[in-house]
């Protein structure tokens, strides 16, 4: 038997008995960049291959959300931070081997451009749209000339924006949970797969319901595999990805993971989605909006019990 | 130039003076600490074997707080120092997140701060408060590159170990067995 213990008494707030520095703010942010690199990905790839008319609540309609998501997500960001009057502090460096640093960059890209297409989208979702302004107007039309090369910019941009999120955890050697290649992929498709229930639940047009209900089927999927390959690789690794593993297999999140995250995230929004499909009257809210549920959740459990996983010594 | 840290387990009784002597010298807030003292206990009874240690920041040689961290606040100093400039810090706590030892936390005013080997006092030739006040003289502190120094003597004659090495971190505090 052996027992450790702190003797001189450390109580470090926030450290100790367990590690929680981040608190709601990080998964919240995870799930809100998640969600906006979904949508964004998913309405420059319409522009890319020329489909923005026939998926317009893709193309259009949804990213009128995404300024409002990537705000918040900033707040939430902003929110996190200790020494919050030094947030500048940001974006007077490059450390190219910080991934929080990546992620600032990525966000200063993204958020000013996810602005400009929600700007220059209006037009297309209300028709008649008249700018009170015309400055914008004026800005709307430059803007609009540039269209696809922005759809350029962010089919690159957004899908590291969602891997971002990911890496964030991945990067941190400390935390055995979180220190598998395998959370990049998994969080950027959940995201894709979090932005694909969002323009089901915006479009009015079946075939495009039924073409988005097809990717997520397909992103659910992969999702699935990913967990089960993320499993695997901590169970054939060394000791303390084993004991971080057994926090999810039989440990305090056992039954939160499975069962709000798989079940009611995965599993259960994935087999109502193949009943649409074959021609069953399915209300979309509900598999999009538990696909929506699961992602949040995901992260939220993701980011405590990471933070419990720990080194043995 | 390399400064490191030895702290002899065979002598050190746990009294925590190291702790207190810390929170004095470096104005470390109530509630917190920058270092603090681990017993383990090893077997069952009647075959025990107990270990006493005092630890802190290992102030690594491949620091991951000074790698992930976004502003560049956590660095490298002369002598490989890793310390925290307050007024770079964002208090984003990646650098907390890295650590695989939790040495380090969040101050109340916002940064994030941890043991600096009491770089003030090394400076002008010093030692750390924690070695100065260790009432059993456990602890040896000085210049790896220095053969003459206490830590490269005591690290020559005896055995040592340093915390989960296996994470890659190469720390410099020193464990004598």
């Amino acid at each position: 038997m052996r027992e450790e213990i702190i003797i001189s008494g450390r109580m470090n707030p926030n450290i100790d008995p367990y590690l929680h520095i981040w608190h709601w703010q990080i998964p919240l942010y995870l799930f809100l960049g998640g969600l906006a690199a979904g949508i964004l990905f998913f309405s420059a790839y319409n522009h890319v291959t020329g489909k923005e008319e026939k998926y317009r609540a893709a193309s259009y309609i949804s990213t009128l959300i995404v300024p409002l998501l990537l705000v918040f997500g900033l707040f939430s960001l902003f929110l996190d931070l200790k020494h919050k009057m030094y947030f500048w502090r940001l974006y007077t460096t490059i450390k190219l081997e910080s991934p929080m640093s990546w992620g600032a960059w990525v966000l200063m890209l993204v958020t000013p451009l996810s602005f400009i297409l929600a700007a220059i989208n209006l037009k297309k979702v209300f028709p008649g749209w008249k700018w009170k302004y015309p400055l914008m107007q004026t800005l709307d039309d430059f803007f609009e000339n540039y269209r696809r090369t922005i759809a350029w910019i962010l089919v690159v941009a957004a899908p590291i924006l969602g891997i971002y999120t990911g890496i964030l955890f991945s990067a941190f050697n400390a935390r055995p949970l979180w220190n598998t290649s395998i959370l990049g992929p998994l969080f950027l498709v959940s995201g894709l797969s979090t932005g694909a229930a969002v323009n089901i639940l915006f479009s009015k047009d079946h075939a495009e319901r039924l073409a988005f209900t097809r990717i997520d089927l397909v992103l659910i999927g992969i999702e699935l595999f990913l967990i089960t390959h993320m499993f695997m690789g901590f169970m054939a690794s060394t000791q303390v990805q084993i004991d971080s593993a057994k926090l999810f297999l039989g440990g305090p999140y056992t039954a939160q993971f499975w069962v709000l995250v798989v079940m009611l995230g995965l599993v259960i929004p994935a087999f109502l989605e193949i009943l649409e499909l074959k021609k069953f009257k399915i209300p979309a809210i509900v598999p999009a909006g538990l696909v929506l549920m699961g992602g949040l959740i995901l992260r939220f459990i993701l980011t405590n019990a990471g933070q419990m996983s720990r080194w043995l010594y | 130039m390399r400064y490191a840290m030895a702290i002899d387990t065979k002598k050190c009784v746990g009294c925590s003076d190291c702790v207190v002597a810390c929170q004095t010298e470096n104005h470390v807030p109530i509630g917190y600490c920058r270092d603090w003292v681990v017993e383990v206990m090893d077997g069952t009874y009647p075959q025990l074997e107990m270990e006493i240690r005092s630890e802190r920041c290992n102030q690594c040689g491949n620091a991951p707080c000074v790698r992930c961290c976004p502003t560049g606040a956590s660095h490298f100093e002369e002598g490989g120092l890793v310390l925290v400039t307050a007024d770079k810090c964002i208090g984003c706590g990646a650098c907390i997140q890295s650590c695989p030892y939790d040495a380090r936390y969040s101050h109340p005013d916002g940064h994030v701060d941890k043991c600096t080997f009491c770089n003030h006092r090394v400076e002008v030739g010093g030692k750390p408060a924690c070695v100065e006040a260790c009432p059993t003289k456990c602890m040896y502190f000085g210049d790896l590159d220095d053969p003459g120094s206490d830590v490269s003597k005591v690290l020559k004659t005896r055995k040592s170990k340093t915390l989960i090495p296996e994470a890659g971190t190469e720390p410099y505090l020193y464990f004598l067995i």
